[in-house]
């Protein structure tokens, strides 16, 4: 018996090692890429410093078309967002067993990609100087901001999410920093005790975490569905015409879980590649992924035709001749769009050997990427390019500082990913051993029974 | 309008039988209220500052061909689109019906201007310039704004202000066709008239009931202010 308990603290060491492998000393490639990544996003912040200092005549933003790819940014990477809070609220709630390996990878893309997303207002607005402004307190004349503005709703939305995906990301990294507190030595340590806040694995800690977890879970949910509505409202609310609609909420939130699903699935690959991780991200969970991606997209599909048939059944001249104007002028990107996010995922992922292929979800993934970025271009230019008046009809093409600063956004993500997976635990420890003690069998009288049979 | 408490409520009637088209009133308006000049270039781009603009719009199949030009400006609605969606309470509305516009308070989200069904609000993409001499005729009474502000058409609120203040002075209110916008004492062909749309006396106000009235998209339920009269007369409709 105490041989087989020495084996089996044994086979935890090794897990424990393995896992937290990411967080070994930097090697020579990732500092390489570190410094790649940080090179394109000093760039980025280069070319809003020339914004910052010349003003927005050096974006491709005009009249009519007001906003542009600065926007198109923030809704893509709030939609990113949203991988988090699918991945682990919902599939926690759900029980979910199989979300296990990839939960805090999902998490912390959560945070980074929101983080992201809130830069864009501030690179957006014309004097980023004055954007406090938009903060709910007076002025020295009592003055508030105005809250009927859907900008507000989204300032707060933006706010209450990144504060709660944060405190969501940290919550459930406690157990593992101090896994990584107890094994590190020298001012890591001291890092790591302040961050893991004293936890030492008590049964009530335990009780108390299991519970903080559940509600996290059940109250992110509600707030990612709101900040993507509103997102949605900052368009629908106006009386721009390919806007105002009721349907913009839903099909944001679908479009927001769609392009972040896709995204954990490429950073799934991504991380297995990086961190050696096929042990642990098997294909089993590609092919759920692949499931789960299969329903958004016929979500997001089902809605997009919804609205496309009433637009083309109504006619309303004004309607039509945006959407017209929409399949004449982005031809090539609508039917990027409509391939990409329905024709070609649709029926690919209906096969089990295209979800269980890392490979083709991995192209997958980032075509549905593309193809939410391109959705997101086609829902606020042409609508703006083409408004009530024709004798103000226009045309919008990015400018070199519009697309440094995109760049910048995804290669400063990129870096803000790679430290974090530098840093802390990127694989969850706690969930994944949870995970195993619920497979074990169990003794009771003369039978032998599953721990737990729910789930998987 | 009911709503209104004040003595005023300012209107516009422009009749679209007497435009010429001739630009007029687009460039009284830009020496009026230091509106920046930004060149060729960058008009082209879509940059241009124009509080007012004449569109141009062809009528008929050649040879009957004629052009048809309608001054667009602020239509200062009183269901303005333009006010809700302002996150600073930039863009409001006045007492006296008009949106009026601070500069100093807006930080440049450009949402008034996407919601502005007349795309009649314009953005400060640069630091405004002015190519020699226009540089020395500044209007002392405007401000001139920076960059990253909205700004639009606002029915020369400081001639308004003068007008007010003097009648104010002298114990009275400010009498029919005393106040005159920079456009409306510029046209030649007298296109544009100006006034109190509360004092039921007015020119303004008995222009405004002609049957040749329309407003532009007015179905979109904003209840602007300026009050087009058809134009046709002559040409046949």
């Amino acid at each position: 018996m105490p041989e087989e308990e020495g084996l089996k603290q044994k086979n935890i060491q090794e897990m424990n090692e393995k896992m937290l492998s990411s967080i070994r000393p930097p090697t020579g490639k990732w500092v390489f890429l570190a410094v790649v990544l940080g090179a394109i996003t000093g760039w980025a912040a280069y070319a809003w410093w020339v914004q910052l200092s010349t003003g927005l005549v050096v974006a491709g933003i005009n009249r009519p078309v007001m906003w542009g790819f600065y926007i198109i940014n923030f809704v893509f990477w709030v939609g990113l967002s949203h991988s988090g809070t699918m991945v682990s609220g919902i599939l926690r709630l759900s029980k979910a067993n199989w979300r296990r390996p990839i939960l805090r990878a999902a998490e912390a893309m959560t945070v980074f990609a929101i983080s992201v997303a809130a830069m864009f207002p501030l690179i957006h607005i014309g004097r980023t100087w004055k954007a406090y402004y938009l903060i709910p307190l007076p002025n020295s004349m009592g003055l508030w901001p105005n809250f009927r503005s859907p900008l507000l709703w989204d300032l707060t939305a933006i706010n209450t999410y990144i504060l709660g995906s944060s405190l969501f990301l940290f919550l459930g990294m406690l157990p593992d920093l101090a896994v990584v507190r107890d094994r590190s030595v020298g001012i890591k340590k001291k890092i790591y005790t302040v961050l893991a806040m004293g936890w030492r694995g008590t049964d009530r800690e335990w009780s108390l975490y299991g519970k903080a977890s559940t509600i996290m879970a059940a109250l992110i949910v509600p707030v990612a569905v709101s900040v993507h509505s509103i997102v949605s409202w900052d368009f629908a609310m106006t009386l721009v015409p390919g806007w105002h609609s009721t349907i913009f909420a839903p099909y944001f939130v679908s479009g927001a879980m769609f392009s972040g699903v896709a995204a954990v699935i490429t950073l799934m690959v991504i991380l297995r590649k990086a961190f050696h991780l096929e042990h642990h991200l098997r294909e089993e969970h590609f092919d759920n992924m692949g499931k789960l991606l299969l329903v958004i997209s016929l979500v997001w599909s089902y809605l997009y035709f919804a609205e496309v048939l009433t637009i083309w059944y109504g006619h309303k001249p004004i309607e039509w001749e945006v959407f017209i104007f929409t399949a004449d002028r982005y031809s090539f990107l609508l039917g990027l769009m409509v391939l990409g996010n329905a024709f070609i995922t649709i029926p690919a992922l209906c096969f089990r050997r295209v979800r269980r292929s890392v490979t083709v979800m991995l192209f997958i993934s980032i075509l549905v990427n593309v193809c939410m970025f391109t959705e997101r271009f086609l829902i606020i230019v042409p609508p703006l390019s083409h408004r009530n008046v024709p004798f103000m009809w226009g045309n919008y093409s990015p400018s070199w500082v519009e697309l440094s600063i995109t760049a910048g956004a995804l290669a400063g993500f990129a870096l803000m990913y790679t430290m974090f997976a530098k840093f802390f635990p990127i694989v969850s420890l706690t969930d994944v051993r949870e995970g195993l003690e619920m497979k074990k069998k169990l003794k009771i009288g003369r039978s032998t029974v599953n721990a737990r049979i729910e789930g998987e | 309008m009911s709503k209104s408490k004040s003595n005023y409520k300012w209107g516009m009637v422009i009749d679209l039988d007497r435009c010429t088209g001739c630009s007029a009133c687009v460039v009284a308006c830009q020496a009026e209220n230091n509106v920046p000049v930004v060149g060729e270039e960058r008009s082209a781009e879509g940059r241009m500052l124009h509080w007012l603009r004449i569109e141009r719009y062809w009528d008929g199949e050649y040879p009957h061909v004629r052009a048809r030009f309608i001054p667009v400006l602020c239509q200062q609605c009183d269901n303005a689109p333009c006010e809700p969606v302002c996150p600073v309470y930039a863009s409001y509305q006045t007492p006296e019906g008009l949106n009026g516009q601070v500069y100093n308070r807006c930080v440049g989200t450009r949402y008034c201007a996407n919601n502005c069904p007349w795309s009649v609000r314009v953005f400060n993409f640069h630091e405004p310039e002015w190519p020699k001499p226009l540089n020395d005729q500044l209007n002392p009474d405007v401000t001139v704004r920076s960059k990253g502000v909205m700004e639009k058409c606002t029915f020369c609120i400081q001639r308004i202000n003068r007008g007010k203040m003097k009648a104010k002075e002298e114990g009275r209110l400010v009498r029919d066709d005393e106040i005159q916008p920079a456009c409306a004492q510029t046209c030649p062909p007298g296109a544009i008239i100006f006034g109190n749309m509360a004092d039921k006396g007015s020119f303004v106000f008995r222009l405004s009931r002609s049957s040749r009235r329309f407003r532009l998209l007015e179905d979109l339920g904003t209840e602007p202010v300026v009050i087009y009269l058809k134009g046709g007369g002559r040409e046949g409709a």
